[in-house]
């Protein structure tokens, strides 16, 4: 025998009133405002307020899943109208909350198209177009509009390229991608014949392909579309600066190694962690037996990803520390994200603060794989970082090294001022 | 209503259920290997070749292949069919970091649901591998779907949420370099979830009605794919959870993680013990056939021991006094399951990750480019047929009322005689 939820097979019967409505107004037999005005009241007043609130709230570590099953229960027994509510209660919610809340809508939504009723494309429009929602909801609310409405997608996803929801903007950037790839591709054999024929697109010339990839590479974030825009483009003729595009800082301090033997440096507050005296020397991890002193040197990566190898800029070496700092001039007092990759134990601080740490060495490195969030000053603000070696002997475990990079939260890089504009000669008096 | 047949009307189900819980019983294969995780339905008959095409309708996919599923983005999960639905995880997104389960009509192939989650551990993982690479698990009124970002979504055969998990949420730092594997076991009112990796590693015991913790273990810190396996007592209370890890074998109480032995032997990493009768095949020094001790302090003691029976990167089966190992050549070896003695070797090609299951009397191996290769078992093994699905499969079969289930890179397959 089939087993249902029982809360949902509980809350089903009494729902079948606001169904009611929501097909009737589908049928056009009353508009839909009437119908969100003639849902019942246990969808719009303080109990589902409640339960979505105990949604938006769920605590990590299971502790209140009894609470947070109950209040699925209640709020995924509403009717489609209430979609943009339950969708808005995303805005709130941490990472827990947000996939109850998620699972609600999905139920919602599925059960009114299976019912052979619509969503309310209108309004769940309005919800994707208004920025101030989260952009997981937008996103969530986008793939059930386009199929409430074959035309949204082609309408929206134009206005995409800058929005701050990653994955809205990455439908974007592929739009445009697709229409270059059109631009460039070669003429099909025979279609076109005579003296001069050129083998370009049917349409027009690179020079057009080349702005529309450029209008991409502008809106893009995502590792992969980067690429095939810097491939499309250097054919073309331009040259990308990848370090520039994803906001990489490549121009360093280093100075180590630092030991770490037995892995126990993570710990230890060397002198960097106090204060950054650039032209100080300290003892370092002694060298073969004998005792070493370390200063700081300067450390530029060449590297199109923005990679510091450590083994390069001071020694190969296990059971290791090393720092590095950096200052970053931000043009503005704003939110960002220091994003680190690298398979090695780091520790990273933001203007003398903390911001991320994680212990686990040679388990795997992504970019943008450890994220460290914190506010940016306007203009100074300084950048440690500390990267440790362990004393595995596998070859696979001998990388030492990391890369950096400052970002907003949807991954656009902020451009730091240059150098020159914050000279002091340029400073108007 | 006369009483004996209300009697019987109540009576029977629990005994046909009873029946069904030794072998994968005709209508569900409820988690990794089956419902107790063996690999084996011996009752079952399937198709030996599919993809023939008889006819030049383009619709028709070929002899023996009842559907063909389209899926979502990536994983490397095996199926589970349960209450008359397939059950298949996935993960899309540019950081693979859109869960999904989805749910597909055993009849028609038909999707019937899908839910989507968003991960909240670590989505990092090998491109062989895929953040969808555990194989779900069932109650049969429950489905536990779990992601090598430590979320587990435990939801309804109607694909409504009972309770939600963000395992690596809790546990930031609990993830392995190329992505964890393990699958989720159900025993009784309890899944277990094996979590060991180089970071936060522990193993759990969840409330399978409210997903909230019984019980968590720390355990080594040292990189671990493989899999829970249940080993049945004399009566359900006596079931014991073992967990396989780098140092040691260990059995717990399934409902309170409490240890009731532990073994102490290198064990692999990545092919999963299976039992059989009471016995436990364990990946240690090649294979290694643990039986119950008499002898005090001892809980098990060595049966045999043979290091030609390592497997590769897929697990052993046993039934019927024979033991099956696919290793690293690959090559298909059978040894006698008291004593560890070799019997006949048959050269199968390619890799295998998938765990071949044994149905009548037939082993069916597939291998990472999808070639199915059905060995007819006996005195010696032959090929009896390969089948190619023309696009990775990595996740281990399922098998259900006279069905197969392939879980290719982009498709789900149903395989049987009768459409």
């Amino acid at each position: 025998m089939r087993m249902q939820n029982p809360i949902i097979k509980k809350r089903r019967l009494g729902t079948i009133a606001a169904l009611l409505f929501a097909a009737a107004a589908s049928a056009g037999i009353i508009s839909q405002s009437a119908a969100a005005e003639k849902t019942p009241a246990r969808f719009s007043g303080p109990k589902f307020a409640q339960a979505l609130k105990t949604l938006r709230s769920v605590e990590p570590n299971g502790v209140d899943n009894a609470a947070a099953a109950q209040a699925w229960g209640d709020v995924a027994a509403a009717g489609a109208a209430q979609l943009p509510t339950v969708l808005a209660a995303i805005d709130e919610a941490g990472p827990l909350g947000a996939n109850w809340l998620s699972a609600a809508v999905q139920t919602i939504a599925d059960r009114q198209l299976k019912q052979g009723d619509k969503l309310p494309a209108a309004e769940l429009e309005a919800f994707v177009l208004d920025k101030q929602h989260a952009p997981r909801g937008r996103r969530l609310a986008f793939e059930w509009l386009v199929r409430a409405d074959n035309t949204a997608a082609d309408r929206l996803t134009p206005g995409f390229l800058f929005d701050p929801s990653p994955e809205l903007r990455r439908d974007a950037v592929a739009r445009l991608i697709a229409e270059g790839d059109k631009l460039v591709k070669p003429r099909t054999k025979g279609v076109h014949k005579g003296v001069g024929r050129d083998d370009r697109g049917p349409q027009e010339s690179p020079e057009v392909a080349q702005k529309v990839y450029d209008k991409a590479l502008s809106g893009a974030v995502d590792l992969d579309q980067v690429k095939k825009l810097k491939t499309e483009l250097e054919k073309l003729g331009e040259k990308v600066d990848l370090p520039l595009h994803f906001g990489f800082v490549t121009r360093w301090k280093v100075i180590g190694p630092f030991d770490n033997t037995g892995e126990k440096g993570f710990d230890v507050v060397y002198p960097p962690e106090k204060a950054i005296e650039l032209d100080a020397e300290y003892e370092g991890k002694p060298l073969e037996g004998k005792a070493r002193q370390v200063k700081w040197i300067d450390f530029e990566t060449q590297d199109d990803y923005g990679i510091v190898d450590l083994n390069a800029a001071v020694g190969k070496a296990n059971g290791v520390a090393a720092y590095a700092w950096a200052e970053f001039n931000s043009p503005s007092e704003q939110p960002a994200e220091l994003r680190l990759g690298r398979d090695n134990a780091n520790k990273m601080w933001l203007n003398g603060k903390v911001i991320h740490e994680q212990r686990v060495y040679h388990s795997g490195a992504d970019m943008d794989q450890f994220i460290g969030r914190g506010q940016l000053r306007k203009g100074k603000n300084t950048i440690l970082v500390k990267v440790l070696q362990n004393e595995q002997k596998e070859e696979w475990a001998q990388t030492w090294g990391f890369q950096l990079r400052v970002c907003d939260a949807t991954g656009v890089a902020i451009k730091p001022q240059t150098a020159a504009e914050n000279s002091p000669s340029n400073v108007k008096k | 209503m006369n009483s004996q047949v209300v009697l019987l009307r109540r009576v029977l189900p629990a005994i046909v259920a009873g029946a069904c819980l030794s072998f994968a019983c005709g209508t569900d294969w409820l988690q990794f290997r089956g419902n107790d995780g063996t690999g084996v339905a011996p009752d079952a008959n399937l198709p030996v070749a599919w993809g023939k095409k008889e006819s030049v309708d383009k619709n028709d996919l070929g002899e023996n292949i009842a559907w063909r599923a389209d899926l979502p983005g990536r994983g490397v999960s095996g199926p589970i069919v349960v209450g008359g639905k397939v059950i298949v995880t996935s993960t899309s997104g540019v950081k693979h970091d859109r869960l999904h389960v989805l749910a597909f009509d055993v009849a028609s192939g038909k999707l019937l649901w899908e839910r989507q989650f968003w991960a909240t551990g670590r989505t990092l993982c090998h491109p062989t591998s895929s953040v969808a690479a555990p194989t779900p698990a069932s109650d049969g009124e429950s489905i536990f779907a779990f992601y090598s970002s430590n979320d587990l979504v435990c939801l309804d055969l109607d694909g409504n949420l009972k309770w939600f998990r963000g395992l690596g949420y809790d546990s930031p730092t609990a993830a392995n370099d190329v992505g964890m594997a393990a699958s989720p076991l159900v025993v009784g009112k309890t899944v277990v979830v094996q979590v060991e990796n180089k970071g936060d590693s522990f193993a759990a015991g969840l409330d399978t009605a409210t997903g909230e913790t019984r019980w968590r273990l720390a355990r080594e810190q040292s990189m671990n794919w493989t899999s829970p396996a249940v080993l049945r007592g004399k009566q359900p209370a006596d079931d014991a959870v073992l967990l396989q890890s780098p140092g040691v074998l260990s059995a717990l109480r399934p409902e309170t993680g409490d240890l009731l032995w532990s073994y102490a032997t290198g064990c692999s990493i990545i092919p999963s013990l299976t039992t059989d009768k009471g016995l436990v095949y364990l990946p240690a020094s090649g294979l290694t056939a643990l039986k119950p001790s008499d002898r005090p302090g001892s809980h098990v003691e060595v049966a045999w021991s043979e290091a030609k029976l390592g497997p590769g990167s897929s697990s052993p089966v046993v039934y019927d006094g024979k033991v099956y190992v696919i290793n690293g050549a690959p090559a298909l070896t059978c040894a006698d399951a008291k004593t560890g003695k070799v019997l006949w070797r048959l050269r199968l090609s390619g890799k295998f990750w998938a765990t071949p299951v044994l149905a009548g009397d037939h082993l069916y191996c597939v291998n990472d480019q999808g070639l199915a290769q059905v060995v007819e078992l006996g005195e010696q093994g032959k090929i009896a047929a390969e089948n190619d699905f023309g696009e990775p499969v990595l996740g281990t079969p399922a098998v259900a009322d006279g069905a197969i289930y392939f879980r290719g890179d982009s498709h789900l397959f149903k395989i049987a005689s009768e459409r």
